[in-house]
């Protein structure tokens, strides 16, 4: 095989890879704009599914529940992630370690239909014996910070584990004590994680279908569920324009975080290159 | 050689009258039935520069550590200034470390980095900004305040991180290996600008290092480590010359060992009695307490003078005949691997003057009487 072949190869691999992950996705931003009640028939251009959608409340109740069970969620889930990481990766090895890492970390791997049917039976148990938690927001949010906080205690730890633990020796070197450190020090280094973790959260959150429907309670349908049971009762064009809508959300989310990387790099190298001139 | 001056002339650790600084007293310490440190006390006095010399795993950052409080002895005691320093956290005690790879906050500018020590102990606005500047031009940084760690060179960060330590003005400084991450010409700057600025401040200084040059230059004293003891304390020149054993004379610097029997002994000197090298070997020393025993005499390369067999052009008490083997040429010496008639090669260090020997070239080799120095251990 010559160069230019594989080229040629090396170019259409990758042209239908973007075409395997992307094309359902532009696909629905297309269709958003279809005026056809049909999801699939194209008839011709319209934003009217958008204002549908901005007059359908059941879609914006359930948003509403849905971002704030994960900015809920994603609080509890990266302040418990990160005191887990931290102790994972920095009281060394403690009785008890192995059994700790091991819950820590067993929702990554646990089914959610198994987590979702658990927490379910020891909410209703908690309920018959002391009258508490009912099954709404509070259950969902609960529930979420179980599993969520795995995945912030993986980040954070790994984090940890690249910072020299010298870094923090030198800060109590310095008169710093324990507490001073950890918000001074360690904290300030682990922010980029505790910020990906908090994401990592809200997003899991956000789109969790399967245990938040053994969880929730009949005032506390989120969007996921509301999503699932109308394409159950048959697609609606206005679906598409929610799915457009949660992608352009997530776009210029992704987008902003990428230039502030890049905007950083370039000012870190320029800063090094006027430092050696 | 960095000498402590006092005006007597008499060093600190040679006066009786004076008490030590810092007391480290029959310290163990074990990692999951590893003993580290074993049973070690030393003595170090204000001024000085000391230095724990020894190869990796013998024990000297754990001493350092614990001196820092990172790190808590099974046994034993550690005093500064007759201060308990194991009642101490590291945040309480008195003493400053510079680490091995500087530990600078990376998320800090150099003056904020500088600053966080004085921070920690409630001073003043005003009060740290003056102490910060003063000591960004102790180490010549004024023009750096602004920057971060990752913006400087690294012999620039290890003057921020000596900054940093000092202006807490501890009464010990510990140095971690402060010059192993630097290239060679600057590592050797740099011993000069820390001996002159441990002078400036007048803070003891401790150091831990694998690298017996740098001790050599840079100490007052030094503790030679091994298998988590120490085995000898003392002078660099003391060291070099008298090392106490096998293993130090080996260690520091190079030396070739002369086997035998102490054959004859006196005040005026003492005879080995040395198969490989072909005879009796004379040596200043009087080693009437060892009169019988197996010693070896250990002789520097540098102290072994070498001629061609033919013209033979000096005197020596101890002189042996043999064939050069082995040639090094360093630039400033010449490194000569010398075979005796007893097959023992012979190192000899001699000083370029422009005299080249060449290999299979037959040689007489001689030192003198005090060029030797007898070791039992």
């Amino acid at each position: 095989m010559n160069a230019a072949q594989s080229r040629f190869l090396l170019v259409a691999m990758s042209v239908l890879a973007l075409l395997f992950l992307y094309a359902p996705i532009v696909s629905i931003v297309i269709y958003s704009f279809n005026e056809s009640q049909l999801v699939t028939v194209w008839s011709r251009f319209s934003t009217k599914w958008y204002a549908a959608l901005l007059h359908d409340d059941q879609i914006l109740r359930a948003a509403r529940i849905s971002i704030e069970v994960a900015l809920l969620s994603a609080t509890g889930a990266t302040v418990l992630g990160t005191f887990a990481g931290y102790i994972l990766s920095r009281f060394g090895r403690f009785p008890g370690r192995t059994l700790f890492s091991g819950l820590v970390m067993a929702p990554l791997v646990m089914p959610e239909i198994i987590m979702g049917i658990s927490t379910l039976l020891l909410f209703v148990a908690l309920e018959a014996a002391i009258g508490w938690p009912h099954r709404d927001i509070q259950t969902i949010v609960m529930a979420h910070i179980t599993f969520a906080t795995a995945f912030v205690a993986v980040v954070v730890q790994s984090r940890l584990s690249e910072i020299d633990v010298s870094i923090e020796e030198a800060a109590a070197d310095l008169g710093a004590r324990p507490l001073q450190v950890f918000f001074l020090v360690t904290l300030p280094l682990i922010a980029p994680a505790l910020m990906s973790g908090f994401l990592l959260a809200f997003s899991l959150s956000l789109d969790d279908l399967v245990i938040t429907s053994f969880v929730s309670g009949p005032s506390s349908t989120t969007l996921p569920m509301v999503i699932f049971s109308k394409v159950r009762l048959g697609l609606n064009p206005e679906i598409n324009a929610l799915g457009a809508l949660i992608i352009l959300f997530v776009g210029v989310i992704a987008t902003i975080a990428t230039f502030r990387t890049i905007f950083a790099d370039w000012r870190g190298k320029r800063k090094v290159e006027t430092a050696t001139a | 050689m960095n000498v402590l001056l006092r005006e007597d002339g008499l060093q600190p650790w040679a006066d009786k009258k004076v008490a030590p600084q810092l007391c480290i007293r029959n310290v163990v310490k074990t990692f999951d039935g590893f003993t580290a440190v074993n049973d070690v006390s030393l003595d170090i006095y204000r001024g000085e520069f000391f230095s724990l010399l020894g190869g990796s795993g013998c024990g000297k950052t754990t001493l350092l550590r614990m001196l820092a409080g990172f790190e808590f002895p099974d046994r034993g005691g550690i005093s500064v200034d007759g201060l308990d320093l194991l009642k101490l956290q590291p945040y309480e005690r008195p003493l400053n470390m510079m680490f091995q790879n500087y530990a600078l906050f990376p998320h800090m500018n150099v003056a904020k980095n500088i600053a966080f020590g004085l921070r920690n102990e409630g001073l003043g606005p005003d009060e740290i900004e003056k102490r910060v500047k003063k000591s960004l031009e102790l180490v010549q940084l004024e023009a750096f305040a602004e920057r971060k760690p990752n913006q400087l060179s690294g012999g620039q960060r290890q003057r921020v991180a000596l900054a940093r330590a000092l202006v807490k003005r501890p009464t010990v400084l510990l140095l971690d290996e402060p010059l192993s991450a630097l290239d060679k010409k600057l590592r050797e700057a740099t011993q000069f600008e820390l001996i002159n600025i441990q002078k400036q401040v007048g803070v003891t200084f401790i150091m831990v290092t694998h690298d017996q040059d740098e001790a050599m230059a840079m100490s007052t004293r030094i503790a030679v480590m091994d298998k988590g003891r120490v085995i000898q304390v003392g002078e660099p020149r003391e060291i070099y010359e008298y090392p106490r054993s096998r293993f130090i004379a080996t260690f520091i610097g190079s030396i070739n060992l002369l086997e035998g029997p102490v054959v004859d002994c006196g005040a005026d000197g003492s005879r080995v009695d040395c198969a490989q090298w072909g005879g009796p070997v004379r040596v200043a020393q009087d080693l009437t307490a060892l009169s019988g025993h197996h010693v070896a005499i250990g002789v520097r390369p540098e102290k072994i003078r070498l001629a061609r067999a033919d013209e033979f052009a000096f005197t020596a008490d101890n002189i042996a005949d043999g064939v050069v083997k082995e040639i090094a040429y360093l630039g400033d010496s010449m490194l000569y691997r010398v075979q005796l008639p007893s097959g023992l090669l012979v190192k000899v260090a001699a000083q370029n003057l422009g005299v080249w020997f060449s290999a299979d070239e037959p040689v007489r080799i001689g030192f003198d009487a005090s060029a030797g120095v007898a070791i039992d251990k």
